[in-house]
């Protein structure tokens, strides 16, 4: 076997590598004895480094406590303490690690669970030992790609494209005052971001790979187009034809999502938001597409979906995003996660973190996310977004309130969108808090507790419920974080994106007095894995703390959520930011996250309508691993502008939330 | 002498295999066997039968339930498969999937039916399991894994 033994050292632990196969470190889990004996004979004589377990508790354990230490489990299906692709899950989520599944059982339908679950092989028992003799090619096979996928990622990933992307929007869009502030905390927040995101990224002991905003998009679309029901690893995989994207990467990353989806299903009874995301098996997913245009319609039709609702939308959406919080999911998965959704998530991200409910994950895109013009236009998303995370919670008629409050902030509408979906919850606390500069209470809304702040600071926002509900049922990504803001309260809005990205990332380790980050929170996402959700309780929205958000966002939050807006909506297009960490640098006058139809959080909601028709909401870099699929973002996006204006088209659900560009922002 | 035990041994070990009581999975088990390990495929045997000895008793309780719980019994059924074709054990491993076949339709006579066959399959697996490794232990250590011809 001839593989390069360097880069096979280092995830090998030491000393192997230059034999590799040989020491490859196998995990045995079988309960039958027989079986276990004999295999173990047999990897030895295949000269592996062989662990044997009859339960799979105590392997999981045995995984958790040495990370590195293993490179490959081999597990049986049927035992008594756990299931074996419940084992399965856990691995791939915690560890990702190749898991092989065996068992005496050669049914198609289980050979074909393992696949869907995400087994990098099946063997039949009995096992012979020319089948254990080949199993180093999947560990050579994920690592590549995993490094691979890093690197693409890296490169494209937010942090990367935001940074690169960061001066020639500054450029362009330096027209507000906090721009500059914004800007430089941005940017601070980007190489935070990055030098953190290298850290876990650049390491090749176990390459992850990075769930950026548009590689969720690609996933989300991919699982659209297949339909839940259809959804399969394998056949995403191809649609997405991303390289050195593995199956196994799509299968954590629908199983993530399928999880997320369960979570926020029970939490907010979005069906929309979170459905595509939850996996071909959800039934919310189906809901979730198809709520994401004609809800958001239906919703801005009905008016029901203020502005407000929106941000809350999406706030949902965004704490679905994170919803993951019972989930241990590493923060690199969280980034992951999110990464798509996040981008608009961000911002509501802080907030929605806390929110274990999807929801915060939208809130905490948008205020993180949002640089500082799109904060200001975030803050007056925001206040709406309050509301709408009021509104959210009771998951009521979304895209009343956010779409009123898109006017100002246009932009976001695709974050509530999804906010709404999952992150009905959390965006209202999103927003609450870092609307708190306007009206928020202070208090940061965990997820759950977004609700409450919202409500409180969110006066204004009155239809959060509706707003929410939207985005919940789009399930569309939303990126939460820039609508929410962005609509009506606009400023509010964006101080609550701020906020809520620093609140996010002080859980889960963002910087916090960086606004809108959206690098923050891409930031976030990558490192922590930890669920957006157990951020988002209470501590996402620091209100306080985000006090120098509020500041940057209190300076002419009209002006600044116009002018996000407004560079949203140019960007519109630019679905393609790399969406990798703060697509949505609220500072950024990265226009381009924002923009994107959906997004358009535009706080006239004919202004954002007709932008975001036009635009497709940009991927919101915004917090590419932020927002979890769950919440087709796009979706909600174009649920959420829809509604706005009647129509709007389905926003590519990135809500790009990083551009937006108050120059943009219709005043 | 010794090429005759060893032909002998040989010859038995063929007759268990045209008898259709081991399978391919045998040989496998006998590659193991090393220096290291010389009895490795006896151990195997030994410990499958102790095992295997109560997932029968289950089974055999549970046919005695009314009504039969066939989940469980497939379930038993199931294990009781997994380690018999583990050891090679060809004969009974089709008796234990037609029991599940039984289970799976609902066939609580065809069960009770097909577990009495495999209760004798596996009593007269072993027996002739016992035989061989006695033979194969007179015989010495060195009795390298050979395809029956």
């Amino acid at each position: 076997m001839s593989v390069p033994s360097s880069s096979l050292s280092r995830k090998s632990g030491d000393g192997v590598s230059d034999q590799f196969p040989a020491g490859l470190r196998v995990l045995v889990v079988d309960d039958d004895p027989i079986c276990l004996l004999i295999l173990e004979k047999m990897l030895k004589k295949c000269l592996y480094e062989v662990t044997k377990c009859n339960r799979a508790e105590l392997a999981l354990n045995y995984l958790r406590e040495n990370k590195n230490g293993y490179d490959i489990v081999i597990s049986d299906v049927h035992m008594p303490d756990m299931d074996g692709f419940k084992l399965l899950e856990h691995v791939g989520l915690e560890m990702d690690l190749p898991v092989i599944m065996m068992s005496a059982d050669d049914g198609k339908k289980v050979v074909m669970k393992g696949i869907t679950h995400g087994a990098v092989d099946y063997l039949i028992k009995p096992v012979r030992i020319e089948a254990l003799k080949n199993i180093w090619q999947h560990v050579v096979r994920k690592n590549k790609d995993e490094y691979k996928g890093k690197d693409c990622e890296q490169t494209g990933s937010v942090e990367d494209g935001e940074q690169q992307q960061k001066p020639p929007e500054d450029a362009e869009y330096s027209s507000s005052a906090n721009e500059g502030n914004w800007k430089n905390s941005k940017k601070r927040k980007d190489e935070e971001d990055e030098a953190e995101e290298r850290d876990d990224t650049s390491s090749l002991k176990k390459p992850r790979v990075v769930w950026s905003v548009e590689l969720h998009q690609q996933f989300v679309t991919a699982v659209n187009h297949l339909g839940l029901d259809k959804a399969v690893p394998k056949k995403i995989l191809e649609l997405m034809n991303v390289p050195g994207l593995t199956r196994e990467n799509v299968a954590s990353h629908l199983q993530y999502r399928l999880y997320l989806r369960r979570l926020s299903g029970v939490s907010q009874h979005q069906n929309g938001l979170n459905n595509a995301f939850m996996g071909p098996t959800d039934a919310t997913f189906g809901s979730m597409s198809s709520f994401n245009g004609i809800e958001l319609q239906a919703l801005a039709s009905s008016g029901q979906l203020p502005p407000q609702s929106l941000a809350i939308i999406q706030a949902a959406a965004l704490g679905r995003a994170t919803n993951k919080s019972p989930v241990p999911v590493p923060l690199v998965d969280q980034r992951n996660l999110f990464s798509f959704e996040s981008p608009k998530l961000r911002f509501g991200e802080d907030s929605l973190l806390n929110n274990n409910s999807k929801q915060i994950n939208l809130l905490h895109g948008i205020p993180t996310n949002m640089e500082p013009k799109q904060l200001a236009t975030l803050h007056q998303s925001a206040q709406s977004l309050g509301n709408l995370n009021m509104q959210l919670q009771s998951q009521s008629s979304q895209s009343g309130s956010l779409l009123t409050q898109r006017p100002q902030s246009q932009p976001r509408t695709p974050l509530l969108n999804e906010i709404n979906g999952s992150h009905v919850s959390t965006l209202p606390s999103s927003l609450g808090q870092p609307i708190m500069s306007q009206a928020l209470p202070s208090s940061v809304l965990p997820r759950n507790g977004i609700e409450n702040v919202r409500g409180g600071t969110f006066g204004s926002v009155s239809q959060p419920s509706s707003a929410l509900d939207f985005s919940v049922n789009h399930g569309t990504e939303f990126p939460g974080n820039s609508f929410p803001l962005m609509s009506n309260s606009g400023i509010p809005i964006l101080t609550s994106k701020g906020m809520l990205q620093e609140e996010v990332k002080s859980e889960m380790k963002v910087p916090r007095g960086y606004l809108p980050n959206y690098d923050t929170f891409d930031e976030l996402n990558q490192n922590r894995t930890q669920d957006w959700g157990v951020q988002t309780d209470g501590s996402t929205f620091d209100v306080s703390q985000h006090s120098n958000l509020q500041g940057s966002l209190d300076v002419s939050p009209s002006i600044l959520v116009q002018q996000g807006f407004s560079s949203n909506l140019k960007s519109e297009q630019s679905r393609n930011i790399p969406v990798s960490k703060a697509t949505f640098a609220v500072g950024d006058s990265r226009a381009g996250n924002i923009s994107n139809p959906s997004q358009q959080l535009n706080s006239s909601p004919a202004d954002i309508s007709q932008r975001i028709k036009a635009e497709r909401l940009p991927n919101m870099g915004f917090q590419n691993t932020f927002f979890p699929e769950q919440f087709g973002q796009d979706d909600l996006m174009s649920a959420l502008l829809k509604q706005q204006q009647e129509g709007t088209g389905a926003v590519e659900s990135e809500f790009g939330f990083d551009g937006y560009h108050l120059d943009n922002l219709p005043v | 002498m010794e090429r005759n035990l060893h032909r002998q041994l040989a010859n038995m070990k063929k007759s268990l295999f045209d008898q259709g009581y081991l399978d391919e999975q045998f040989i496998q088990l006998e590659e193991l066997q090393d220096a290291a390990n010389p009895n490795f495929v006896e151990e195997v045997v030994t410990m499958y039968y102790r095992d295997s000895a109560r997932l029968i008793q289950n089974i055999d309780h549970a046919l005695e339930k009314n009504p039969l719980d066939f989940a469980k019994l497939d379930n038993y059924m199931h294990q009781f498969k997994g380690s018999s074709c583990s050891i090679g054990a060809k004969k009974l491993k089709n008796e234990c999937t037609q029991f599940k076949e039984y289970c799976e339709t609902g066939n609580g006579e065809g069960c009770k039916r097909t577990f009495q066959q495999v209760k004798k399959e596996y009593a007269a697996l072993k027996k002739k399991l016992e035989h061989y490794f006695q033979f194969a232990r007179q015989v010495g250590p060195v009795e390298k894994a050979c395809r029956p011809k």
